[in-house]
């Protein structure tokens, strides 16, 4: 270039180079992220003061001071002195009664039963390319409510009746969520495709459905269902209370549901069901085959979100008597020979933890058929 | 814009117009959005085997224009008949329409949950009821056609945007269309893209298909159109053999027009 002219072509073209020492391993990361400012250098040292300040305590609490075994049998004089941690021999000796309720001991092999049928139909469901998925969708969302109902309440085939009042526990948060995800789903797409539509009276009919249990609290609705309910239904025709509580949830969730189903149908360009109508398709299944499976991907967020929300609301049908799970956590640290002073403590972070299982493990599978489902380039 | 130089050469010998069948019939066709009048008074014919390119200013109504003949628009007043069925309300004949007539857009509209493959079955299967096998087998034929089989089981967001146009027009083929409509294919790509997608519409001309073109490629238009249509503010203004069209234009509109894209 040395006569300055304007043409330059190039001949050997550039080597990669490694990049620069500096800027990889454990020391380049701490740099950047924890010390690159002395205001973020003070920031991480005060952040981990405050994390060794909790840990301790909740180490001592949770492990160091807590009673995990009693020589002398589950009994809550084991617990029973000053500054003890965590008493997990509570939940060891309670675990039953959290799990199930207060259903029969001798029938509890009904609910172990229903489970392992429920989550062997859900595996083909929610496994990738697993075989028999279409019999296990036929015989988990048609024929196993039927064979789960009638394994709980029983009445028939020599199975003891268990009246509705007994059932509970962990057993009774996962029907009433399972019957509330399973509902609220295809409900909340039909009030979402009702909401776009052109008739109007299909179009009225579900935005008052969902502006008006949108607008309610989900309390209120259980109170409806529950106290209000019964005084204008005639004395013996009233269905049970727990199955109002379950219809009450399951319209409530469907309002929220169609929601966020409305957000994914209109993020969905025109364009896919204009070139969908030019190839023939009807307007029916333009929505079943294109913009529906499309937004659904959209929202797989907001849909987990809504599910995972709707499993902890169901703690709230404790306020109608309803025995799930947290109220089984509170019923037996009121228990009287369990008076000490961490029991109830123990038993709502036992809840709590079963809680988040579920939830985690929701927010995690959400993730992973995020990733699954995802077509095109990443960005 | 690319020019005349740049077009494939197409074969016209082989593309023979009907003297007596009518593919499209518009007759005294009007239609408004809201309070304005997006076509006015729209006639035009267009024989079995003709190739016409509709050209003009952006928002002179030629993509609207289109968009009726396979009613993802709605006219007011006057008459459309498409291969013998006139549109109507009747959801019926406009299902029948869709049938017969493929549609490809300027943004591809591929559908992005499906497999290339997917994408190309999806009508023949739920619309034709044709064989899941069998709607496989000719959707290959066709990608072969558009030379992009080994793209079969990609999703349309791995694909380039020429590629996803061929994919577009292949899909339309795969129903078997009479009538071909091409809403500005060209004008959402790369110049370096532009050519292939040409190659296969040529290709279809050649093929004797019926195609109603609104392009900007004029180069296009001159080596396969039979007529060239121009078209402003929802009127058509002037129609001729692009020959014609080109070296001669009539009204002042045109002249404008074409000076101004020919340079």
């Amino acid at each position: 270039m040395a006569d300055r002219s304007l043409t330059y072509v190039r001949t050997e073209m550039a080597e990669a180079l490694p990049p620069p020492k500096s800027t990889t391993g454990i020391s380049a990361w701490m740099r950047e992220n924890l010390f690159s400012s002395p205001a973020n250098s003070l920031l991480t040292i005060v952040g981990l003061a405050l994390i060794i300040w909790l840990a301790i305590p909740i180490w001592n609490f949770l492990v160091a001071d807590a009673v995990f075994s009693d020589p002398e049998g589950l009994r809550g004089e084991a617990c029973r002195f000053e500054g003890v941690g965590a008493c997990w021999i509570f939940i060891q000796a309670r675990f039953s009664f959290f799990i199930y309720g207060f259903y029969p001991p001798e029938e509890i092999w009904r609910i172990n039963l229903m489970f392992l049928i429920g989550v062997i139909l859900m595996i083909p469901l929610l496994a990738p390319r697993a075989p028999f998925t279409r019999t296990a969708a036929v015989l988990f969302f048609l024929v196993f409510p039927f064979v789960a109902f009638f394994l709980m309440a029983g009445g028939i085939l020599s199975l003891e009746s268990v009246p509705t009042n007994r059932w509970g526990g962990l057993t009774l948060t996962l029907i009433i969520s399972l019957i509330g995800i399973i509902v609220s789903m295809p409900v909340g797409i039909l009030l979402a495709l009702g909401r776009q539509s052109r008739l109007p009276v299909i179009k009225g009919f579900c935005i008052a459905f969902i502006e008006l249990w949108r607008a309610v609290p989900l309390i209120t609705v259980l109170f409806m269902a529950s106290v209000m309910f019964p005084l204008f239904t005639p004395q013996g025709m009233q269905p049970d209370v727990l199955l109002r509580a379950i219809i009450g949830i399951c319209l409530f969730e469907s309002a929220y549901m169609a929601e966020v189903v409305r957000g994914g149908l209109q993020a969905i360009p025109r364009g896919q069901s204009e070139a969908s109508f030019a190839l023939g398709l009807s307007k029916p299944k333009t929505v079943a085959l294109i913009t529906l499976p499309q937004a659904l991907k959209h929202v797989i967020p907001g849909i987990v979100n809504t599910f995972i929300a709707l499993f902890k609301d169901t703690s709230l049908v404790s306020i109608i008597g309803i025995f799930e799970l947290l109220n089984t956590v509170r019923a037996a640290s009121s228990d009287i020979a369990w008076q000490f002073p961490t029991d109830a403590v123990t038993g709502y972070i036992f809840a709590g933890f079963v809680f988040w299982l579920f939830c985690f493990g929701m927010s995690r599978y959400s993730i992973y058929m995020e990733n699954r489902l995802h077509t095109g380039h990443r960005r | 814009m690319t020019t005349a130089m740049e077009a494939p050469q197409a074969d016209r010998s082989r593309m023979a117009v009907s003297e007596t069948d009518v593919a499209v019939e518009i007759i005294g066709m009007n239609k408004w959005f809201a309070d304005f009048h997006v076509l006015r008074d729209i006639n035009l014919k267009v024989m079995n085997g003709e190739r016409i390119v509709i050209a003009g200013p952006s928002g002179s109504g030629k993509s609207t224009l289109i968009r009726c003949i396979n009613r993802l628009e709605e006219h007011q007043d006057g008459q459309i008949i498409v291969d013998g069925v006139e549109l109507t309300n009747d959801l019926k004949r406009i299902d029948e329409v869709r049938r017969e007539v493929g549609m490809v857009f300027q943004h591809f509209n591929l559908f992005p949950h499906l497999t290339i493959l997917q994408n190309l079955t999806l009508a023949p299967i739920w619309v034709r009821g044709t064989p899941k096998a069998e709607a496989e087998e000719s959707a290959m034929k066709y990608l072969e056609r558009v030379k992009i089989p080994e793209q079969a089981n990609k999703y349309p967001g791995q694909l380039s945007g020429g590629q996803q146009q061929r994919v577009a027009i292949a899909r339309s083929l795969c129903m078997n269309p009479k009538i071909m409509l091409f809403d500005e294919p060209t004008s959402a790509l790369d110049p370096e893209m532009i050519k292939e997608v040409l190659d296969v519409m040529v290709k279809l001309a050649e093929d004797g298909m019926t195609m109603i073109c609104v392009t900007h490629e004029m180069g296009f238009a001159r080596q396969v159109a039979n007529r060239v249509i121009f078209m402003d503010q929802g009127q058509i203004i002037e129609q001729n053999e692009p020959e014609e069209f080109f070296s001669n234009p009539q009204h002042e509109r045109t002249k404008l027009f074409l000076s101004q894209i020919l340079h």
